[in-house]
């Protein structure tokens, strides 16, 4: 199909201006996104990574700037086709944000009920498919995310921003919290989704294992802007002295040297 | 790639999901089209069912996948768990016309096993009643228990306190106060001066018809200092504050807050509950007080209108149709109701588990309880009084 071509831009934002009352977070920020692509997003914290990812989501009215998300302004869309296109985008909050009145199959089955006309068998056998996907077992199930640990309650949030195969999955920190096996595994899944699936992902990370593993472009977030986007090899050759620090620190050069 | 195409606006042009199905030479072949994305899928989920329940005569299956313009994960777990009970049946099943993508896709699924999903056994309605009933007794036991505990905990608490005056949180303590007290004073103002001014107007059109309209000052005067303004007061201040206390210590607990406080060498007791139960205990005699003037109030204003009596004359009636007792009663149970309320609406939020609905439950619970006990407590007063004739 024309509109999905590998390698077109997906999300575009231009010079985004976002603040809270007088503190302002991000200064004509400008980020392009391409289709098909895993793009790291770093900086320190309280860069405003996060705040980055909500105002893309529409969760945050941008004070200035433009945002397109598979080509639409979704500002600008009427309800109905808002609602139709943000099923086609899957998030993962950076504390799994499960609905604690539901277990986890009953979270990942909530897109199931609301948007579709499932049989309880499928949905079932989905939810089940995508716990064990997201790299839960199948005990899981019925738990409820009181009852999970900080890991499980990640991977339950993946398990659900996947239950829709979206074209775009945002991660907020996905491997924060999980043990090291846990977050190799993790690694592993985001490269095999985005050869499957064909996804996109939106990814904001700490973890410099995770950068090398999986992302293509990395995006530098500092000085309330996007300072430099590019591969790991360009982010190595930069002499800007945050991201010198980032990529030649002490962990990063563990990190390179298990490649 | 023709399975990575895009859903949303572009999917209308394209075919729901579809399949052919022929047998030719004992060999079952199934042609899958369209866009097999799990928005397509429901239909075609149904009857693969059936089909492969009963695949008829054949001992050979081809799958044939080239005519999918879209194969996501919902249709790779239909298509490998048809593929799997067409094996079941005896059947060796082949795929064709597989892409890269949508041969990496089954194998992810097949990987994660096709689990089939529990269901447990019914249980028939009776048993299920039964078990309800038990279940609450037992849980109603072990809260009572569970309460009696815990005002022992506090009591403890306290009189570490008084032991150690240092302990006490003095800014949590008046924040309390001002928050279930001072707050609460235009509400219980309006509406004991509403019910007030309501009990005269009735009182006075009854005692009207025996001639005995003055008496309505001492109807106004005796019932209002001695229940009903406590009863009004006890009941917005546990629908106001005893919700309060719970929500608020519930979603402490939710988030680990309390947790946080042991491990930092806090006592949540002296922290959290200590100052509630003492702003409580402190504010709700001085709010009823205030609850029991502005009853009079409302009451003098009617007898005024209705019975003509000058403010100067109904102070008088008033002063002597009740006692010191009679006010004393009132003020007297309102330190009690207002502990209860407290100790209940801190130990709702204690006991809240993990999940926002629990806050929700419990605080429900907890304005119900407190309500309940105060009622009860203050029918147990009423039997203390009379046993002493006051
Ligand atoms: N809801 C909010 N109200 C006010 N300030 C906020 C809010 N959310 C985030 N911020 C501020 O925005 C900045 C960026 O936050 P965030 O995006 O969460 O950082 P991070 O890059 O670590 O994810 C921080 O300085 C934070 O204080
Ligand atoms: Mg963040």
């Amino acid at each position: 199909m024309s509109t999905s071509r590998k390698g077109e831009p997906i999300i575009e934002v231009e010079g985004l201006d976002t603040r809270f009352g007088d503190n302002v977070i991000h200064e004509n920020l400008d980020l392009t996104v391409r289709r098909g692509e895993v793009i790291g997003i770093v900086g320190g914290s309280g860069t405003g990574k996060s705040v980055l990812l909500r105002t893309i989501l529409g969760l945050k009215q941008p004070d200035a700037g433009r945002i397109r998300v598979f080509g639409l302004d979704f500002s600008t869309l009427p309800e109905a086709e808002r609602r139709l296109n943000e099923r086609r985008w899957g998030v993962l909050f950076q504390d799994g944000a499960l609905f604690s009145a539901l277990t986890v199959a009953e979270n990942i089955q909530v897109p199931y009920r609301e948007h579709l006309d499932l049989s309880q068998e499928l949905m079932d056998e989905l939810a089940a498919v995508k716990i064990a996907m997201a790299g839960l077992r199948p005990s899981a199930c019925s738990l409820y995310p009181s009852e999970l640990s900080g890991g499980m309650r990640k991977r339950a949030g993946l398990a659900r921003a996947l239950a829709l195969d979206p074209e775009i999955l945002f991660l907020d920190e996905p491997t924060a919290g999980l043990d090291p096996i846990g977050a190799a595994a993790f690694d592993e899944l985001l490269n095999e989704l985005k050869e499957t699936l064909g996804l996109t992902v939106f990814l904001v990370t700490h973890d410099l294992d995770t950068l090398h593993a999986t992302c293509d472009r990395i995006a530098v977030l500092a000085e309330k802007h996007v300072i430099l986007v590019g591969t790991i090899d360009d982010m190595l050759r930069s002499s800007h002295p945050w991201i010198h620090e980032y990529f030649h620190g002490p962990r990063a050069r563990a990190a390179l040297a298990g490649k | 790639m023709a399975g990575l195409s895009s859903r949303g606006a572009g999917d209308r042009a394209d075919e729901p999901a579809s399949y052919r199905v022929e047998i030719e030479n004992r060999v079952l072949r199934l042609e899958a089209e369209g866009n097999w994305s799990i928005v397509h899928l429901n239909k075609v989920d149904g009857d693969l069912r059936r089909l492969a329940a009963g695949p008829g005569e054949a001992d050979r299956a081809v799958i044939g996948l080239s005519g999918v313009s879209r194969f996501d994960t919902a249709a790779a777990v239909v298509v490998s768990r048809t593929a799997g009970r067409l094996e079941e049946q005896g059947l060796r099943v082949e795929f064709e016309g597989v892409s890269e993508a949508q041969h990496l896709l089954l194998g992810k699924v097949d990987a994660c096993g096709n689990p089939e999903p529990m269901h447990l056994p019914p249980v028939p309605l009776h048993i299920e009643i039964l078990g309800k009933i038990g279940e609450a007794a037992i849980a109603m036991t072990a809260e009572a228990r569970a309460m009696l505990g815990f005002i022992g905990t506090v009591v403890v608490a306290i009189s570490r306190t008084f032991a150690n005056p240092r302990r006490f949180r003095l800014v949590p303590f008046v924040h309390h106060m001002e928050k279930s007290g001072f707050d609460a004073l235009p509400l219980v103002c309006l509406l004991t001066f509403l019910i007030g001014a309501v009990v005269a107007q009735q009182g006075a059109t009854q005692l009207r018809q025996f001639g005995a309209e003055v008496f309505t000052v001492n109807l106004i005067a005796i019932i209002f200092l001695r229940e009903v303004g406590l009863l009004l007061t006890a009941i917005i201040v546990a629908g106001r504050s005893g919700s309060a206390f719970t929500a608020e210590i519930g979603s402490m607990k939710m988030r680990e807050e309390i947790d946080a406080m042991r491990t930092l060498g806090l006592d949540p007791m002296d922290m959290l509950v200590v100052p509630r139960v003492v702003a409580l205990t402190v504010t709700l005699p001085l709010l009823t007080f205030v609850a029991d003037i502005m009853g009079l109030v409302g009451g003098g204003l009617v007898v005024f209108f209705m019975l003509d009596m000058s403010p100067g004359i109904y102070i008088t009636r008033v002063q002597e149709a009740v006692g010191f007792w009679t006010f004393g009663v009132g003020l007297v149970k309102a330190p009690f109701m207002a502990a209860v309320i407290a100790l209940v609406g801190c130990r709702a939020g204690l006991s809240v588990t993990g999940s926002a609905e629990s806050v929700g439950a419990m605080t429900t619970s907890s304005v119900v309880r407190s309500i309940f006990l105060v009622i009860i407590l203050d029918a147990l007063f009423a039997m203390f009084f009379t046993a002493v004739d006051i």
